[in-house]
């Protein structure tokens, strides 16, 4: 058995600095915080930025269809410097999950989505487990008709992937925004402001059917990447928190000597460890196609998501007062870790999910005979 | 030409014809072992003369390997956990070449067993408050005090001791490290019973106890430098191989459940939930030993022992309440004076009972968060209000 390697290599590394020299310089909190108040010009530029001249839209994306060919693991280290920075960029509802989903269709979009010309999102609700119900919508004469709620990424995509159910089964068709109705919805996480989408009799090209396992697949390997960007939200969480405590004076003191407080941030630093490992093990069995992916997926979403949240409200508590601030960015992290544990299903589901998988389920008819 | 595996392959061939010149199955063990000792096959990491091939650490699992195969006895680490795991680093780091001579082989053959005289009544977390005291009389030292967790003590013949040589000065000033003998008249072990009913630990009552000047383990003074260096490898060695999933407690409670599912839905949630804790902390650790490929032990250990102490627990009351009625049963409170411990033998109650301890021997979980913060995250300590004052001043 070779062991998945949990270390982030070289290449990585250099594409972390990358993306977050990048961040660094275009990205001010306080372009974060204006979009609660309906200022979202940051998002354009800095995608462009990204898609256009780091070229990571097409990371996932074999060479042969015009992408970069690189794994899941390097994306993994893209969605984690962007959740250090709550980035608002749709990177991961269009460079992964859309990606995915049309994946291989050899669809015109597929190369549009390499060459970063076209964003796209999968038109399901941000909450939709892999493993859960999909949403699908009705197609007359290729004219799709319905609604889809609190979708993430339509407001910056170009082209909407609805799944769509017909006799045969779910197929997925383009339909360009253009078409459609997207209308933006007030989100508790406003660096990824959700939208109500909906169509009628709007004109949408097919892009697969028998199309059930590339949407879940889409969700699972969302699921996965997500977990890296809740650790890159732990991580900014602690490592801001961390220094605040050592800079702030009360009683005479440094707060962080008060072992009352660095007692937590020390818990929250093993949480931290143990999110990391656990995002590069899913990270890893993806990109390795591994039979353990789906195990390693559900573990990741289930730690990672609670542990986020966990981060970010320990990280507000600790930096008292401030923390409550509309100028201070804790919130920012509060907020997108908060949508962030219910995105792509919540915790709980993946447990339920994972009991499945390792011979661990819960026998309802069974129960309470024993007690 | 890839030197790595050369050295490997080097060692293999030692090992082959080692085991060619000592048949493991009709030598005598004793004999055996201090022949392997003497081949530089005990702990390859170590010089030369000393049991060592002075190579990398992680060359000694294949060596145990191939011991282990060949059928050939081994040393009982196991119930000699301390003179392993803590005194022979200390000796490598502080001993001195007669000292190393003297002990270094019967501590790894298992002729000698080894036990710890540190923690006392009035000295636990604060470990630098020792107050068994030694004083110089010509070429000896006389010691007199009470020392208690002492595992192993009435099966030791050795024991590294910490004690206080000078009380005019702060406390960490004032220790000095030696190598006691546990035959001596003056020490009297006492067992010290436990939760479990158990007494794996002792109680030592150390009166006018002579220890020669040569069984000093570095310099007056400097008792706390070397019981650092000793600290520094109890907590949590990192080294061995893939740990599979579901080691542990977690493999017991997910066999419990599996033995009889269909319990509880809060029950099920929360047995999901440790599963989950488990698997993060068995790829933490397995993240952590890629990180240290030589298998330094460091403060990263401290969190790893800090997560396994509160999934024990957790997982082992889980446990009793998944077992309804059996779990109010417990297989034997009998006064019993095991000489190796398993967490995970006998019952579910003992383990339960048992688990109690994991966050506070080795260093206490709150301890523990104090080092992860001070030296991992780099944050300030508590103001100190003992560190300049004389040790007979302080207030006890």
């Amino acid at each position: 058995m070779t062991e998945l390697n949990l270390l982030y290599t070289d290449v990585e590394d250099d594409l972390r600095r990358t993306i977050r020299d990048l961040l660094e310089d275009r990205l001010d909190p306080s372009a974060v915080i204006a979009m609660y108040d309906g200022d979202r010009t940051v998002v354009d530029p800095l995608w462009k930025a990204i898609t256009q001249d780091l070229g990571l839209a097409g990371l996932l994306i074999p060479e042969a269809e015009g992408g970069v060919g690189a794994s899941a693991r390097a994306v993994a280290v893209v969605c984690e410097e962007l959740g250090r920075a709550v980035a608002p960029v749709p990177f991961l509802t269009s460079a992964v999950v859309a990606t995915i989903a049309v994946a291989g269709s050899g669809h015109e979009v597929v190369a549009d989505l390499a060459a970063g010309a076209t964003t796209a999102a999968l038109a399901v609700p941000f909450t939709t487990a892999p493993e859960g119900p999909l949403p699908a919508l009705v197609a007359t004469h290729g004219a799709l008709t319905g609604t889809v709620s609190s979708v993430a990424g339509a407001l910056e995509a170009d082209v909407l992937l609805v799944p769509v159910e017909e006799p045969d089964g779910l197929a997925i068709y383009a339909v360009p925004v253009a078409a459609a109705t997207v209308q933006a919805v007030a989100s508790l996480d406003m660096s990824r402001q959700l939208a109500d989408v909906s169509l009628d009799a709007a004109p949408g090209t097919r892009v697969r059917g028998d199309a059930v396992d590339s949407v879940r697949a889409a969700l699972r390997a969302g699921a996965a990447m997500l977990a890296s960007e809740q650790v890159g939200v732990a991580a900014w969480c602690l490592a801001g928190t961390v220094d605040y405590l050592r800079e702030r004076r009360q009683f005479g003191r440094q707060v962080g000597s008060f072992q009352a407080l660095k007692h937590r941030l020390a818990d929250l630093y093993v949480g931290v460890e143990s999110g990391t490992a656990v995002a590069r093990y899913a990270a890893a069995a993806l990109a390795a196609d591994d039979s353990d992916c789906e195990v390693a997926t559900a573990i990741a979403a289930s730690y990672c998501g609670n542990l986020a949240v966990t981060a970010a409200e320990e990280a507000l508590q600790l930096h008292g007062g401030i923390g409550m601030t509309w100028e201070h960015p804790v919130h920012l992290y509060l907020k997108r870790a908060k949508t962030d544990q219910l995105a792509f299903g919540h915790p709980g589901e993946h447990r339920r999910r994972l009991a499945d998988l390792v011979d661990l389920s819960f026998d309802a008819s069974d129960a309470g005979k024993s007690q | 030409m890839n030197t790595q595996t050369d050295v490997a392959d080097k060692l293999s061939e030692k090992v082959t014809t080692f085991l060619a010149e000592h048949d493991p199955v009709t030598t005598d063990r004793v004999e055996f072992l201090r022949a392997r000792f003497d081949a530089g096959l005990a702990w390859v990491q170590f010089p030369i003369g000393r049991g060592g091939l002075g190579l990398a650490p992680d060359l000694q699992q294949q060596v145990d390997a191939r011991f282990a195969e060949a059928g050939a006895p081994d040393n009982h680490p196991r119930i000699n956990v301390i003179g392993l795991g803590m005194a022979a680093p200390t000796l490598m780091a502080y001993g001195t070449e007669d000292q190393l001579d003297t002990f270094l082989r019967p501590l790894w053959t298992g002729e000698q067993i080894w036990c710890q005289l540190f923690s006392e009544p009035g000295a636990g977390s604060d470990l630098a408050a020792v107050a068994t005291r030694a004083v110089r009389d010509g070429d000896h030292w006389v010691v007199d005090g009470q020392k208690v967790w002492t595992s192993s003590a009435q099966n030791a013949q050795l024991a590294i001791l910490l004690a206080r040589t000078d009380p005019d000065v702060p406390k960490h000033a004032g220790l000095t490290y030696f190598i006691c003998d546990m035959t001596d008249p003056g020490i009297e072990v006492r067992p010290l019973r436990q939760i479990t009913g158990e007494a794996e630990f002792n109680e030592v009552f150390l009166t006018g106890v002579r220890i020669p000047d040569s069984q000093r383990l570095g310099a007056v003074g400097e008792g706390w430098k070397v019981a650092n260096a000793t600290l520094n490898n109890e907590r949590l060695a990192i080294g061995g191989g893939p740990v599979p999933r579901e080691s542990g407690m977690v493999g017991v409670v997910a066999a419990a459940w599996r033995a009889n599912p269909g319990r509880r839905p809060d029950l099920h949630a929360r047995l999901m939930e440790l599963w989950v804790e488990s698997e993060a902390a068995r790829l933490t650790g397995q993240r952590l030993r890629q990180k240290l490929a030589v298998g330094q032990p460091g403060p990263e250990g401290a969190a790893m022992k800090l997560t396994f102490a509160r999934l024990a627990q957790q997982l082992s009351g889980l446990e009793l309440e998944l077992l309804g009625e059996v779990g109010l049963r417990y297989d034997d409170w009998t006064l019993r004076r095991p000489l190796e411990v398993d967490f995970l033998g006998r019952g579910p109650g003992y383990r339960y009972l048992r688990a109690k301890g994991n966050s506070i021997e080795g260093g206490t979980s709150e301890i523990l968060l104090n080092i992860v913060a001070e030296r991992v995250l780099g944050l300030p300590p508590e103001p100190r209000v003992d560190r300049d004052v004389p040790f007979k001043e302080l207030v006890k």
